[in-house]
């Protein structure tokens, strides 16, 4: 019975995730052209629903290339190892509060881990060798230079990423998700939700640039800068391999968003809902639209980000990293800490 | 046989055999990958054996950032592909005698230590805290030497990287 349910929520959360990267895609084409300025693909589909759907198609038809000096095994292993990474990182999220459904309490988390704040980093650091391989064993000189600008990028905002987690995980005194957000769901001086965006604003600051990084979205796209790297570490990759790439990327952003959402936004939590007076099977379903909710606010605002920014230079990104990201971020540490402390 | 079983010969499998793929491959790209898998299946074995931060503590050390870092030196070395390890067997007395004593220590260790099995379940709930206060009491001492060695040898590469640019 464990086991059945286990695999419903897998089931159900990674096809979640699967149609919700065919509409981001959409939704990100669609607002680019409006920040742009132009129109966009609305042409397959009412107001071009189906464009995603046909490029899908169209990735799945074409010729798998692989360079002739390529290291063929290695070739096909990295899109496995990014697409595996971007899967498996979903699991600790906490998507809503326990569920009441035919008599049993189902907790609304795929993986009740103890350590769930250390598992989405550990496993968010593997993300390296999918590109980093991917670059290698193209056996090109773009591809290798994306793939060690992604390598260099990710593990310099590792260490930012974790340390502004340290002020929220001080906060909660656990490394429990499912805690992290139960403590957010008080409230501060009797009306404002204990989010920690309110209580720890300098590590959300810190943690969200540093989750553009992670995702290799712009203004921190370096791996796959086109002007100069062609297109970076998946230069020699066609097909459906490049298409695994493309649906990485994008269900680490959904990823990062969740994680933000979770850590720093409340995660289901929807300020005031039990005043509403609802049964508790409708509350959690209104608790798992809010944090599917909470979730598109903040992919608008990747989008919107990449969109509106330059690139960074890469040194100019280095130079953020280590001397802006990761003094202020151990400041906050330190700060809070203290102040615990002290109180 | 049970499933525990199952999974444990699973992730015992996965770690010697890309072990064994690590001691044997010509090509040092290979070795560097399946190294990669064996420190994988070794976190396995460490969550099997309900020391959950342990395993995440190796995926997060190991594979996330000391493997990164041995790909590195391995990629970046030109013509990596080309070089072959070719090597002869010579000094074969010294190198049996060393081989015995080793494995004569490991076995001995093996068979003489009092392998401690507990009783009741661990909870793996209490292991994270427990293992943070630990380090910060009992055994802080070695962890602030482990961290200075560690600054120390931090200092040690700069110095060196720095120096090559120069001259």
């Amino acid at each position: 019975m464990d086991i059945l349910i286990a695999s419903t929520k897998i089931a159900v959360v990674l096809a979640a995730m699967l149609t919700s990267v065919v509409f981001l895609v959409l939704v990100e084409r669609r607002m680019s052209a409006f920040i742009q300025n132009r129109i966009g693909p609305n042409r397959v589909g009412p107001y071009g629903l189906l464009q995603s759907v046909a490029d899908v198609v169209k990735l799945l038809m074409k010729e798998d290339i692989v360079p002739a000096k390529a290291n063929k095994p290695l070739h096909d292993l990295a899109p496995i190892i990014s697409i595996a990474v971007a899967m498996t990182t979903f699991a600790v999220i906490p998507f809503g509060n326990a569920i009441e459904l035919f008599g049993t309490t189902i907790k609304l988390q795929i993986a009740d881990v103890n350590i769930g704040i250390l598992y989405i980093l550990a496993i968010t650091s593997l993300g390296v060798y999918g590109l980093t391989l991917a670059g290698w064993s193209s056996n090109n000189k773009y591809s290798l230079l994306g793939g060690l600008r992604s390598s260099a990028q990710m593990i310099s905002y590792e260490l930012s990423m974790g340390l502004a987690i340290i002020g929220v995980i001080l906060m909660a005194g656990t490394l429990r998700l499912d805690v992290i957000v139960e403590k957010q769901t008080e409230y501060l001086l009797g009306w404002l939700p204990a989010w920690n965006i309110f209580l720890q604003p300098v590590a959300f600051i810190t943690f969200f640039i540093a989750a553009f990084a992670e995702t290799n979205r712009l203004p921190f796209d370096l791996p796959e800068a086109e002007p100069e790297l062609v297109g970076g570490f998946h230069t020699e990759y066609t097909g459906l391999k490049f298409g695994l790439f493309f649906l990485a990327e994008y269900m680490n952003m959904i990823t990062a968003s969740a994680i933000v959402v979770t850590l720093f936004l409340g995660g289901w939590h929807l300020p005031y809902a039990d005043m509403l007076g609802l049964s508790g099977f409708a509350l959690s379903i209104l608790q798992v639209l809010t944090f599917c909710g909470k979730i598109v606010l903040v992919l608008l605002f990747f989008i919107a980000i990449r969109w509106t920014l330059p690139r960074f230079r890469y040194d100019q990104l280095m130079s953020l990293g280590w001397k802006v990201m990761l003094p202020l971020t151990l400041a906050n540490a330190l700060v809070t800490a203290l102040i615990l402390l002290a109180f | 046989m049970d499933l525990y079983a199952i999974i444990f010969y699973l992730f015992a499998v996965i770690t010697l055999g890309s072990a064994t793929i690590v001691v044997f491959s010509k090509n040092v790209v290979y070795s560097a990958f399946a190294l990669l898998f064996a420190l994988f299946g070794v976190a396995g074995l460490y969550v099997l054996l309900m020391a959950d931060f342990l395993a995440i503590t190796q995926l997060l050390v190991y594979v996330g950032g000391i493997l990164v870092l041995v790909l590195f030196g391995v990629m970046l070395t030109t013509k990596v592909f080309d070089v072959q390890m070719k090597t002869k067997t010579i000094q074969m007395v010294p190198a049996v005698a060393i081989l015995g004593l080793l494995s004569g220590t490991i076995v001995g260790v093996f068979w003489s230590t009092d392998w401690y099995i507990s009783e009741n379940p661990i909870d793996v709930a209490k292991t994270a805290p427990q293992i943070g206060n630990m380090l910060l009491t009992t055994y802080l001492l070695p962890f602030e030497i482990a961290s200075v060695v560690l600054l120390v040898a931090l200092i040690g590469a700069a110095m060196i990287a720095r120096r090559e640019r120069k001259g």
